[in-house]
C-alpha cells in the first residue's frame, strides 16, 4: 500500500518534470540567462574573443533571443556542443535553443524530434584543398584522404557525392573543427570539406590562407538554423520570431543606431511601428512585452549589421551576402510579415 | 527445594529487527534492497515519461535503414548503401581486432617489463621502473592522443615520397611509413596457397603434438627431445617445401605511390597504430605488475631447492616456478585484458572506427536513437567481457593448483 502511494508519487514526479520541460520560456525566465547551445569554436560564427567573451554571427542571435526574452544581451551561457552532442545535448534540456551551423533536415525535424525555427544562414557544402595538389574539381579528387566532422549532413553529403560521382575517397573521422584543421594542416588529409562557410572562416584562421582553395562545386544544400524541443511552440515562436525580427529590421531600414530614435513614437510605415512596439500587440501575442524586438535590434543590430560585423567581406572570413541578401536584392531573405 | 527457573522464553519483538545484533543487518539489508529497486524503478520510469514527453519511443528498427555513411577501416565489405546493423558490426569487428592485438602486444611487453624490473642489472631495473610508473600513473587517452601526436605530425606526407621528395621507403621499398599510415606489402594468394596455408596449419598443429610427445615421454622415460629446435623445423620446412613445389603461389603486392595516395599494399591507419600502440603500452604497465608480483610470491627456497637437485636455470624457471607463478598471474591477467578491450572505446579520440564511433557514435547521431544504440553497446561489452573471462577462467582453471 505504502509502496503503492510512493510509486504514484514519483510517477507525477516524473509527469511533472516531463511538463516543466515543455515550458522553456518560464525555465530560461526563472534562470535569468539563456542556455544557448554553441560551436566549440568556430571563427566568425561562434568563439570566446581576447577577454573570453563570446562573439560571432550565431553568438549574435543568441545574444538577441536573450534581449528580448530577458533584456540582457548578456544573460546568455554558452554550452560549446560537438556535432555528436548536439541533438542530445537540445533533447535533454542541456540548452535551451541549438545555435550551431546546423542544418535543416527532414529527418532532424521530424525523427530526432527537433524544431528548426527557420534559417539564419543559407549554405551549401563545399571542398577546400592546396593548391599545389594540383585539382580543380571536386569530380577530380578520386583517391584522396578526407577530413569530415562526424556526426554532420556533411559525411552524408559526402558518401553520395563520392558514390554517386563513381569515385573512391578514404574518409578521416574528425570530432571537432579544431581536430579537422589540425589534420588537414598536418597533411593528414588532402582534403578538408564541411559548410563552405565553415571553410572559409576556417582558411580565415591559417597562417598562409592564400594556399588553400575551396573548390567551385557547391554538393549540398544546408540551410543552417536554430532548431529548439519539439513540442514547445510557444518558446519555437520566440526563437522564429526573434530571427524574422532582425531581419525584417534589416528589409525596413532599422538599425541598431536609429531603433531607439524610430521606436520613440509612431513612423509612418506601419510595418516598423508593429516590428518596434509602437502599434498593436505583437510582443503580448508571445508573451513577451512591446519593445522586444526594439531590445534586440538594440543590443546586436539588424540581420545585416551582424552579418557585416562577424562574418561580411570586410572582416578576414570575407563572405559575400549571396543567398543570404534579401528577397529585395536577390537573396533568400524573406521575413513574413509582422502583423 | 529449589525450582528450576526456566530461562525465559524468547518471544519476538518487532524492536528487536532495530535493536537486536542478530536481526539488525539483515533489516539494514532489506531496506537497502528495496530502496535500489524504488531508484531503478523511478529511473525506468522517469527514462519512459521523459521520452514520451519528447515524443519518442524505444524501437530498433532503425538498425535495418540505411546507414549512408562511409568506414575507413573494414574488415567485411560495406558500402554507404549498407545498414546501420552492418555499419555496427564492422565496428565490432574493428573493436575486436585492436582489443585482441592489443592483448597480445601488452601480455608480451608486460611479461617483459615485469621480468626486467625484478633484473639483477640495476640500470634495466630502474628504466624498467620508471616505465611502469610512466604509464601506470598518466591517463591512457593522453597516451593515444601522443602517439596520433606523433604517428601524424613526425612522419612525411605521402606526397614526400614521390621522386625528388624527402621521404622514401623502408626494407628494400616494400614497407612506407606516412603521416596516413603505414603501409606494408600484402599477399596476393593465387592458386594453390589453400595447400600451402593447409600445410602450415597442420605443421602449427603439429608442434602442438611434438611437445605433449616429449613431455610424455620424459616422464615415461626421463629422455628429453629438442622440442625448440625441432619445432622450429617444423614450422618452417613444411611450408616452405610446399610453397615450392606449388610453384610459388603466394606473391607479394608492395605498397606504390599513385596519385594521392599509396596505392596496393595494406595500409595501417595510423589511428589503429595510434590505438594500438597506446593501449599496449599503458596495459603492458599494469601486466608487468602482475608478473612481478606472480614471480615474487614464489618463494626463493623453491628455486634453490631446484637448483640443489641439480635442475638447470631455465628448466627451474620453465618447471617450477612458472607454473606455480601462473597461478598468482592469471586472475589479475584476465581483468587487465577486459580493461583494455572496454578502454579501446577511447578509439573515438583519434577517429578510428570501433562499435562505439559507428554504433554508438554516427548512427546515433544520424538516427536519434541515443538510448537504443547505448543499450546494444553496453550489452556488446558485456557480452564480449564475459566470454573473455570464460575463456581466460578455462586457461586458469588448467594451471590453478590441482588437488588430488
Ligand atoms: N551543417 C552541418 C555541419 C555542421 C558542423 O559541424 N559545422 C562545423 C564546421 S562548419 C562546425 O561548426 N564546427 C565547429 C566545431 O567543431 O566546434 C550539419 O548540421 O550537420
Amino acid at each position: 500500500m505504502n509502496k503503492k502511494v510512493f510509486l504514484g508519487a514519483l510517477t507525477v514526479a516524473g509527469l511533472a518534470a516531463g511538463a516543466s520541460a515543455a515550458a522553456t520560456i518560464d525555465d530560461v525566465k526563472a534562470r535569468g540567462s539563456l542556455k544557448c547551445g554553441s560551436n566549440e569554436g568556430l571563427a566568425g560564427f561562434a568563439a570566446p574573443d581576447a577577454n573570453g567573451v563570446w562573439q560571432g554571427f550565431d553568438v549574435s542571435l543568441c545574444r538577441a533571443i536573450a534581449a528580448a526574452v530577458l533584456g540582457d544581451a548578456q544573460a546568455v551561457e554558452f554550452v560549446p556542443l560537438t556535432s555528436q552532442t548536439r541533438f542530445t545535448a537540445l533533447a535533454a534540456g542541456e540548452v535551451d535553443v541549438l545555435i550551431r551551423n546546423s542544418t535543416w533536415t527532414f529527418s532532424r525535424d521530424t525523427d530526432l524530434k527537433l524544431d528548426f525555427v527557420g534559417v539564419n544562414y543559407y549554405d551549401g557544402q563545399g571542398f577546400m584543398v592546396r593548391n599545389d595538389i594540383g585539382v580543380s574539381s571536386a569530380k577530380e579528387l578520386d583517391g584522396t584522404t578526407v577530413c569530415i566532422q562526424t556526426g554532420t549532413t556533411t559525411e552524408l553529403n559526402l558518401a553520395d557525392f563520392f558514390r554517386v560521382n563513381n569515385i573512391s575517397y578514404e574518409p578521416v573521422p574528425v570530432a571537432t573543427n579544431a581536430e579537422g584543421q589540425q589534420q588537414y594542416l598536418a597533411g593528414a588529409c588532402d582534403v578538408y570539406t564541411t559548410d563552405i562557410s565553415g571553410l572559409a572562416a576556417t582558411r580565415a584562421t591559417f597562417e598562409n590562407a592564400g594556399e588553400h582553395v575551396i573548390l567551385p562545386e557547391v554538393v549540398s544544400k544546408e540551410p543552417l538554423g536554430p532548431a529548439v524541443r519539439h513540442g514547445d511552440s510557444e518558446w519555437g515562436d520566440i526563437v522564429r520570431w526573434t530571427l524574422n525580427a532582425l531581419i525584417a529590421a534589416e528589409e525596413y531600414g532599422v538599425t541598431s543606431a536609429n531603433v531607439m530614435e524610430l521606436a520613440a513614437g509612431p513612423t509612418t510605415n506601419p510595418e516598423i511601428n508593429r516590428l518596434l512596439g509602437t502599434e498593436g500587440e505583437l510582443g503580448a501575442m508571445i508573451g513577451l512585452d512591446k519593445d522586444w524586438a526594439v531590445r534586440a535590434i538594440a543590443a546586436v543590430g539588424n540581420y545585416g549589421e551582424v552579418f557585416e560585423r562577424n562574418i561580411g567581406e570586410a572582416t578576414p572570413i570575407g563572405l559575400a551576402r549571396g543567398l543570404n541578401a534579401q528577397w529585395t536584392e536577390g537573396g533568400l531573405l524573406y521575413a513574413p510579415p509582422f502583423r | 527445594m529449589a525450582e528450576a527457573t526456566d530461562p525465559p522464553r524468547e518471544t519476538f519483538r518487532l524492536s528487536q529487527l532495530l535493536y537486536d545484533a542478530r536481526y539488525r543487518s539483515m533489516t539494514i539489508q532489506v531496506v537497502a534492497a528495496i530502496l535500489i529497486m524504488l531508484l531503478l524503478v523511478e529511473l525506468v520510469d522517469n527514462t519512459v515519461t521523459n521520452l514520451a514527453a519528447l515524443g519518442k519511443d524505444i524501437r530498433f528498427g532503425f538498425l535495418w535503414s540505411t546507414a549512408g555513411y562511409d568506414i575507413n577501416q573494414q574488415l567485411i565489405p560495406f558500402t554507404s548503401q549498407d545498414t546501420h546493423a552492418r555499419a555496427a558490426l564492422v565496428g565490432i569487428l574493428n573493436t575486436l581486432v585492436v582489443a585482441a592485438l592489443g592483448c597480445i602486444l601488452a601480455t608480451i611487453i608486460g611479461v617483459l617489463a615485469g621480468v626486467l624490473r625484478l633484473s639483477s642489472n640495476w640500470i634495466v631495473a630502474k628504466i624498467m621502473t620508471f616505465y611502469v610508473e610512466a604509464m601506470r600513473n598518466t591517463p591512457l587517452l593522453i597516451w593515444i592522443l601522443i602517439v596520433f601526436a606523433v604517428m601524424t605530425e613526425a612522419t612525411p606526407q605521402p606526397r614526400e615520397f614521390r621522386e625528388g621528395g624527402s621521404a622514401s621507403m623502408i626494407l628494400w621499398d616494400s614497407v612506407a611509413i606516412s603521416n596516413r599510415g603505414v603501409y606494408i606489402p600484402r599477399p596476393i594468394w593465387a592458386e594453390g596457397s589453400g595447400f600451402v596455408v593447409a600445410v602450415f596449419v597442420l605443421s602449427v598443429i603439429g608442434i602442438f603434438v611434438l611437445r605433449h610427445i616429449a613431455r610424455k615421454r620424459q616422464q615415461d622415460t626421463g629422455q628429453i627431445l629438442p622440442v625448440f629446435r625441432l619445432s622450429l623445423a617444423l614450422f618452417f620446412v613444411p611450408t616452405l617445401l610446399a610453397y615450392f613445389l606449388m610453384g610459388r603461389p603466394v606473391t607479394l603486392e608492395t605498397p606504390e605511390l599513385g596519385g594521392f595516395n599509396f596505392a596496393g599494399g595494406l595500409q595501417i591507419r595510423n589511428s589503429f597504430i595510434a590505438l594500438w600502440l597506446a593501449l599496449s603500452l599503458y596495459t603492458s604497465a599494469f601486466i608487468a605488475e602482475i608478473v612481478r608480483s606472480g614471480i615474487l610470491a614464489i618463494s626463493k627456497g623453491q628455486t634453490e631447492a631446484a637448483f640443489a637437485l641439480g635442475i638447470q636455470p631455465n628448466r627451474t624457471m620453465q618447471l617450477i616456478i612458472l607454473p606455480q607463478a601462473l597461478r598468482v598471474i592469471i586472475p589479475p591477467l584476465i581483468s587487465q585484458y577486459l580493461n583494455l578491450t572496454k578502454n579501446s572505446s577511447l578509439a573515438i579520440a583519434v577517429g578510428y572506427m570501433d562499435v562505439r564511433s559507428t554504433l554508438g557514435g554516427i548512427t546515433i547521431n544520424q538516427t536519434g536513437r541515443e538510448l537504443e544504440g547505448m543499450l546494444l553497446l553496453g550489452i556488446f561489452y558485456l557480452i564480449t567481457s564475459l566470454i573473455i573471462s570464460a575463456v581466460m577462467n578455462l586457461y586458469n582453471s588448467s594451471v590453478k593448483l590441482k588437488e588430488r
